[in-house]
């Protein structure tokens, strides 16, 4: 279902002004009890995944059986994700704050007899300093968390997202209020201007001179002006807008509704990645209590101002991130980009002036308009303002999502935040920008992370996503597999992009085989600029940025490939090899009938043997072996 | 496989016939079915007066549309660069080795349909698989080939 019916319930309640959005507020906190002890146990996709739902669900049953006093039975909140996925599922008690870590179902019976009735936590389930193996308590004195600073990020983990009262204590809406009571559309634009606020998807085109382009270009014909929100999230490794759509819906509409005010439009699209199913549904239920509390659809908060959105999912294809593909797609056609001499915002949705920015984006306008542009443009560097999210991935102990000032260097991000790279092993680079971006090595990891920085070293900010890699990356590989994956989503409409990436991925494909010479790797940078500059829409023309930067940063990689047919990190398939270590293999088995070649042979507790004639790389003997005996070089 | 008539009528009926539904349409046809059945792309192009070589064109273009039946059970190998990273494309390989099928196919019992997806946005699970509706984090192929079973025998 592209279009995901968000069909009106029948409901009498409607905030129909906003003096009434106010006393609402005023009465749902007024209902809250304050010392009310809540639990919240995270639901966002990674702690789902390792079974929050049944720890939520145990941990009501042990409440109930426990036979607390009714005055202080603890309200158990389900909310989106908190960031710290490698650590999942998580489990916060308020008022105290106690953060547990990893927590499962088993451990349900003790947390509610030793937490909840005696008041101590349980120690095992606390985050311990990998340092100095000391407990911390909550998560605020955890490094992962300490030095962000959360501010679009502020309500999830807090709020249970498909609950709009929630929404409404933590100042949900009231942006929307003070823009429909006290600002025009043009001082609406204005502040977004003056904050600096720069797209969040990729691009960083100026998030206010887009919304006064719009504008203009919707005066100047008769007709509709569309708002969109681009949430197909593509880039592999990213999942900041995910998190924002599934933990804190309601403030990208609101984000939306304002832009439509300021920009003038009545009809708006959510145009979501369909392999995001939760974001879907969590979208799904905000815009139909929105709309039926009187905050989106006709005559929001009896102010006149009518708007409505609707909800599109996507079809699986990256370029549909493109905006002029993913009107495309909203219209109905395959997803292809078109030239962009005139732009969108001109000529966008069935020709009208339409405003795309990113989910991302549009979750910082209420903040902005709350806590003023001076306040926004404090953050943040030169050119860079306010805070971004990030998704801090790869071969980093703290896996997860993260929000930072702009300027913050990678190497604070990932050693301080990320707790560096695990098992000893060293960081080598960083890749960001998903495949439209570039590494960045060590050399260069002091680096202030802010779109012109990026850019200028060879990466881009792209929309977040932050992949760590450490010597068991082989760069060669990486350059490949971004390929793969362009040469996969590109749509082939034009030539530079579909055949000269297809070129550049038979070049890489030789290297990483050993074959190969110097004037071929000439020939993949030279192959690289031309795509870079005949491609016809972002995609083709961002595709060859993984392979300049290897080539820029690591070419000697490349010539370990080359000229000595050796992949240094012992990756590429045809130029490793599989071996056992007789002193160190038990004789254990699991190799052996692990092996669908049946490369291996040995009698029982006795070291096994590999004939590399018959083994295919798989690495399944290296995978299963728990004694470090399968070596790869 | 024969088309329900009435289920497509019930997608149909939904769609006033106009070109901009085709993605949808043809989006609840797949959730229906669970693929793209040849009558099925006739009968919505032609309730929505575009042409049938513009409704293939649609379906081969977008990832999410299916043109052969898909299996009971349709497993999901995420090769998202994190995922890639820590080992995803041996996972496929496994799997393509123990279910006797390419990737981008279903086996021949219709029990398994093995896709890979770009990346489902759950990195820190890496390496991820999702069979069904449920993600199998941090994974490795003997794991899975053990869920596999149970699957199976469920």
């Amino acid at each position: 279902m592209v279009q995901v019916s968000t069909a009106l319930k029948l409901n009498d309640f409607r905030l129909t002004s906003p003096a009434a959005l106010e006393a609402y507020r005023e009465s749902i906190l007024a209902e809250r009890d304050p010392n009310r002890p809540i639990i919240i146990v995270c639901h966002g996709t990674g702690c789902r995944a390792n079974n929050s739902p049944k720890v939520a669900e145990a941990l009501r049953r042990a409440v109930a059986a426990a036979g607390i006093d009714a005055q202080i039975i603890p309200e158990i909140k389900a909310t989106g994700c908190h960031g710290f996925c490698s650590r999942g599922p998580l489990v916060i008690f308020h008022p105290a704050g106690l953060f547990y870590q990893k927590v499962q179902p088993e451990d349900v019976e003790e947390i509610v007899q030793k937490t909840l009735l005696e008041g101590n936590p349980v120690e095992r389930l606390l985050y311990a300093d990998p340092g100095t193996g000391e407990h911390i308590s909550h998560d605020r004195d955890i490094p992962f968390y300490k030095y962000q600073q959360r501010q679009v990020l502020r309500n999830i983990g807090k709020i249970d997202p498909v609950d709009l009262k929630d929404t409404i204590a933590v100042g949900g809406y009231q942006s929307l209020a003070k823009v429909l009571t006290s600002m025009t559309p043009d001082e609406v634009i204005g502040a977004v201007e003056a904050s600096g606020l720069r797209g969040r998807g990729g691009g960083g085109f100026l998030t206010g001179r887009k919304w006064r382009l719009t504008a203009a270009h919707g005066r100047e014909t008769p007709g509709p002006v569309y708002v969109v929100a681009n949430g197909d999230e593509g880039d592999p490794g990213a999942f900041m807008d995910r998190t924002l759509m599934e933990g804190d819906p309601h403030a990208v509409l609101e984000g939306m509704i304002i832009g439509a005010y300021a920009i003038g439009s009545s009809e708006g699209y959510i145009y979501v990645r369909a392999e995001y199913p939760l974001a879907v549904k969590t979208l799904q239920q905000a815009i139909i209590s929105a709309r039926e509390t009187g905050l989106l659809g006709e005559n929001i908060l009896g102010t006149g101002f009518s708007f409505d959105v609707k909800l599109n999912l996507g079809g699986g294809a990256f370029v549909c991130g493109e905006s002029t593909a993913l009107m495309a797609s909203i219209e109905g056609k395959p997803g292809e980009p078109r030239a962009k001499y005139i732009h969108t915002v001109e000529k966008g949705l069935w020709g009208r002036p339409s405003n795309l920015n990113n989910v991302e984006t549009w979750a910082n306008v209420p903040l902005i308009i709350d806590k003023g542009a001076d306040w926004y443009r404090d953050i943040g560097t030169e050119g860079s303002k306010g805070t971004k999210i990030f998704s801090l991935v790869g071969q980093v102990k703290n896996v997860g999502l993260v929000e930072v000032p702009m300027g913050v260097t990678i190497k604070d991000l990932v050693m301080q935040i990320g707790g560096g790279v695990p098992e000893g092993r060293e960081f080598k680079a960083i890749q960001i920008g998903g495949p439209s971006g570039g590494c960045i090595p060590k050399e260069h990891w002091d680096l202030p992370i802010d779109f012109d920085s990026l850019s200028k070293a060879g990466a881009m900010m792209g929309s977040g996503g932050m992949i760590v890699m450490d010597n068991t990356t082989c760069m060669v590989d990486v350059a490949k597999y971004f390929l793969e994956f362009l040469i996969d989503e590109s749509c082939g409409k034009c030539i530079p992009c579909r055949l000269g990436l297809k070129r550049m991925q038979e070049l890489l494909e030789e290297f990483s085989a050993g074959k190969g010479s110097l004037a071929d790797l000439e020939e993949l940078g030279s192959l690289s600029l031309a795509v870079k500059d005949g491609s016809l829409c972002a995609l083709g023309g961002s595709a060859p940025n993984p392979v300049l930067a290897t080539l820029r940063y690591f070419r000697e990689e490349y010539e370990a490939h080359i000229l000595h047919q050796k992949c240094p990190a012992a990756v590429c398939k045809k130029l490793i090899t599989y071996a056992i270590n007789p002193e160190l293999c038990n004789g254990c088995t699991a190799c052996a009938r692990e092996c669908p070649q049946g490369a291996i042979t040995g009698t029982k507790k006795k070291p096994h043997t590999l004939d590399a004639s018959l083994c295919i790389k798989c690495g399944a003997c290296f995978e299963v072996c728990k004694f470090g005996a399968v070596s790869v070089a | 496989m024969s088309v329900s008539f009435e289920a497509l009528e019930n997608i149909l009926k939904r769609y006033p016939p106009s070109s901009e539904h085709l993605v949808s349409a043809l989006q609840e046809v797949q959730a229906k079915f669970n693929y793209i059945p040849a009558d099925a792309m006739t009968a919505v192009c032609n309730h929505l007066g575009v042409p049938i070589s513009r409704g293939w064109a649609v379906a081969t273009f977008y990832k999410s549309f299916s043109l052969e039946p898909k299996g009971v059970h349709e497993i999901k190998v995420c090769l998202g660069t994190a995922c890639h990273l820590k080992g995803g494309a041996r996972l496929v390989e496994s799997l393509e080795r123990e279910l006797k099928v390419e990737r981008g196919h279903t086996t021949k019992d219709l029990n398994f349909s093995l896709d890979t997806v770009n990346c489902v946005g759950a990195c820190a699970l890496a390496p991820v698989v999702v069979v069904d509706e449920g993600y199998q984090a941090n994974t490795n192929s003997r794991r899975l080939k053990k869920y596999l079973k149970q699957v199976t025998n469920e």
